[in-house]
């Protein structure tokens, strides 16, 4: 009873719909076209590059970054963008791209702006980690309700499903071409990481943000931590970040990750133990080297909203006289 | 709120074009002078990542003697969050409220004078980035963390502690079928038998409220904090004043 009662709740106040402005869905609606241009990264390897911005109607939501891998066998993917629409002219563009049908999309873990592209797939051939179908389970239906809320018509037929396959092996092969995957976690409890064997190119999905301040809704820091020290064990020779650019050095996306996520940690909780409010963390300066991270405010302010109750609950004292 | 005969006051255009500005400012200000001041200073973040706990801090500081401070969002079916009587308090208030929809987010403070002062903004309540927010998030603790109070008290400006303090309570709102209102109305801050500032509540606050005051108190005094909820249950706690 009480569980069912708190999310009623929780549903009520969230699920009202915003009073956006409504006029924006009819002028744009004969425009909902997404451009997909994938760039070559390696050899049979492609990224299309997804805006560094928040989820917003100007972007349709194709802000992550996707990765089209050609091989033997036929194409495979690494995500599939927020949307049906996305999702079918990623198959489109990456099918006309190697003249080989998709035959495997990887999922790399819950996000919509990752997951909710894959309706446009047969369902068995999209593969991810058995935490990311539990994930996608579990917060799906609150992750469709926002993007419809964010998106209108770009989510037009897009409906909640599934990945079909649960990835319980270290690698998969495709026509001689091997793929190994990673099973980590910390940016949700479940994230794939890819290496092509073939080129050294390492697809953190987003354990990894390049130039782009990390997003946390769903992160568990410490853990995060380790798989990037993982990571960074790998001999890859270049890395697709989940958002950002591609870094040919395999090695900043990493550090750059790290270095943020050591900062946010230490000083949300330098502000809880220092007496600040939510509003006084979201302001704090970022120091001069993580402001070659985009968006760094914007995910500050996120990440006090994600951390900050529980910090306080862990760090400051009981005060009521029990 | 509720409707009111018409006033004979003349409220200022609203900068943000609110269509409930009018009644909220009958309501709230009634024929007390009102203006919209930019040196009141509502401070909140860029986005709402959470609907149902957004930080608002509003400060009321060096605009001379402040009578009460109130945050309220125009659009939220319960509007009013906070009323705050900062009576031997430097004027300034930070909480957390639930929001329902896209909507003005207002402060406004009463000087001694009795004349309003209102800042505010537009807040678009429906998140994104890597994610939009889940619509909720299943947590089945509350009955058993009911009124637990975390916090602690550190040095402030010019005589003033600065206090803070999250009060574990479900604020609920009245608006899921068999769930009455249930929340914190009133809270008091008081050293020794001095009351240095008072605040009327409703479930427009976030489930958990955070509070954020800055009461005048000398180093050492123990800083009462009570309040009180709807169903009649009183939750105290106290913390000593440091050195500053
Ligand atoms: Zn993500």
């Amino acid at each position: 009873m009480i569980l069912s009662r708190r999310a009623v709740l929780g549903g009520l106040i969230a699920s009202i719909p915003a009073t956006a402005p409504a006029i924006a869905m009819g002028a744009t609606f004969a425009a909902l076209n997404y451009p997909i241009t994938p760039v070559a990264i390696a050899d049979g390897v492609w990224m299309v590059a997804g805006a560094d911005e928040p989820i917003r109607r100007d972007n349709g939501g194709a802000i992550a970054n996707i990765t089209i891998i050609d091989t033997p066998a036929g194409t495979v993917l690494v995500d599939s963008g927020p949307s049906l629409r996305y999702g079918e002219a990623l198959k489109a563009a990456a099918e006309q791209l190697t003249g080989r049908k998709v035959i495997r999309v990887y999922i790399t873990h819950l996000h919509p702006d990752h997951a909710m592209g894959l309706g446009a797939f047969p369902q068995e051939i999209v593969a991810a980690l058995p935490g990311t179908i539990a994930d996608i389970q579990r917060d799906g239906q609150g992750f469709s309700d926002g993007m419809y809320r964010l998106l209108d018509d770009w989510m037009r037929g897009t409906d909640l499903k599934l990945p079909g396959l649960p990835i319980r092996t270290e690698s998969e092969s495709f026509g001689g071409r091997t793929l190994r995957l990673m099973a980590l976690s910390g940016h949700s409890s479940a994230d794939l990481a890819i290496l092509d064997e073939h080129t050294g190119t390492l697809i953190g999905g987003d354990l990894l943000f390049h130039r782009r301040a990390p997003a946390t809704p769903t992160a568990d820091l410490a853990r995060w931590r380790e798989s990037l020290g993982m990571l960074d064990r790998l001999l890859h020779k270049s890395a697709v970040p989940g958002h950002g650019p591609f870094d040919p050095s395999g090695r900043e996306a990493i550090a750059q990750t790290r270095d943020w996520i050591d900062w946010l940690d230490q000083s949300l909780t330098d502000a809880v133990r220092s007496g600040l409010d939510m509003v006084e963390a979201g302001e704090m300066a970022i120091p001069a080297p993580l402001s070659v991270m985009a968006a760094g405010r914007y995910e500050l302010q996120r990440s006090v909203s994600h951390f900050y109750p529980a910090l306080e609950g862990r760090l400051l004292p009981r005060i009521d006289k029990v | 709120m509720t409707q009111q005969a018409p006033s004979v006051t003349a409220y200022p255009v609203d900068p943000l074009g609110s269509p409930m500005w009018e009644a909220h400012a009958r309501t709230l200000f009634e024929d007390h002078p009102v203006r919209f001041e930019p040196a009141l200073k509502l401070s909140m973040p860029q986005i709402a990542e959470d609907q149902h706990r957004f930080p608002v801090a509003l400060d009321a500081r060096g605009l001379g003697e402040v009578k009460r401070m109130v945050i309220f969002a125009d659009l939220n079916p319960i509007p009013l969050a906070a009323d705050y009587r900062p009576l031997a308090a430097a004027p300034y208030l930070a909480i957390r409220i639930k929001l329902d929809q896209r909507t003005p987010v207002r402060g406004a403070a009463q000087l001694a004078d009795g004349s309003w002062l209102v800042s505010g903004a537009w807040v678009d309540a429906a998140g994104g980035g890597c994610s939009a927010p889940p619509v909720s998030r299943v947590r089945g603790d509350w009955a058993q963390h009911l009124g637990e109070i975390h916090g602690g008290a550190w040095p402030g400006d010019a005589g003033a502690t600065r206090l803070r303090f999250v009060i574990r309570h479900p604020m609920d709102t009245g608006f899921v079928a068999n769930i009455p209102t249930y929340n914190i109305e009133t809270l008091s801050i008081s050293s020794a038998d001095k009351v240095l500032g008072t605040m009327e509540i409703w479930a427009a606050m976030s489930e958990d409220p955070a509070f954020t005051l800055m009461p005048m108190a000398a180093t050492g005094a123990t800083l009462s904090i009570a309040a009180h909820d709807t169903n009649g249950r009183d939750y105290t706690a106290s913390v000593t004043a440091p050195a500053s």
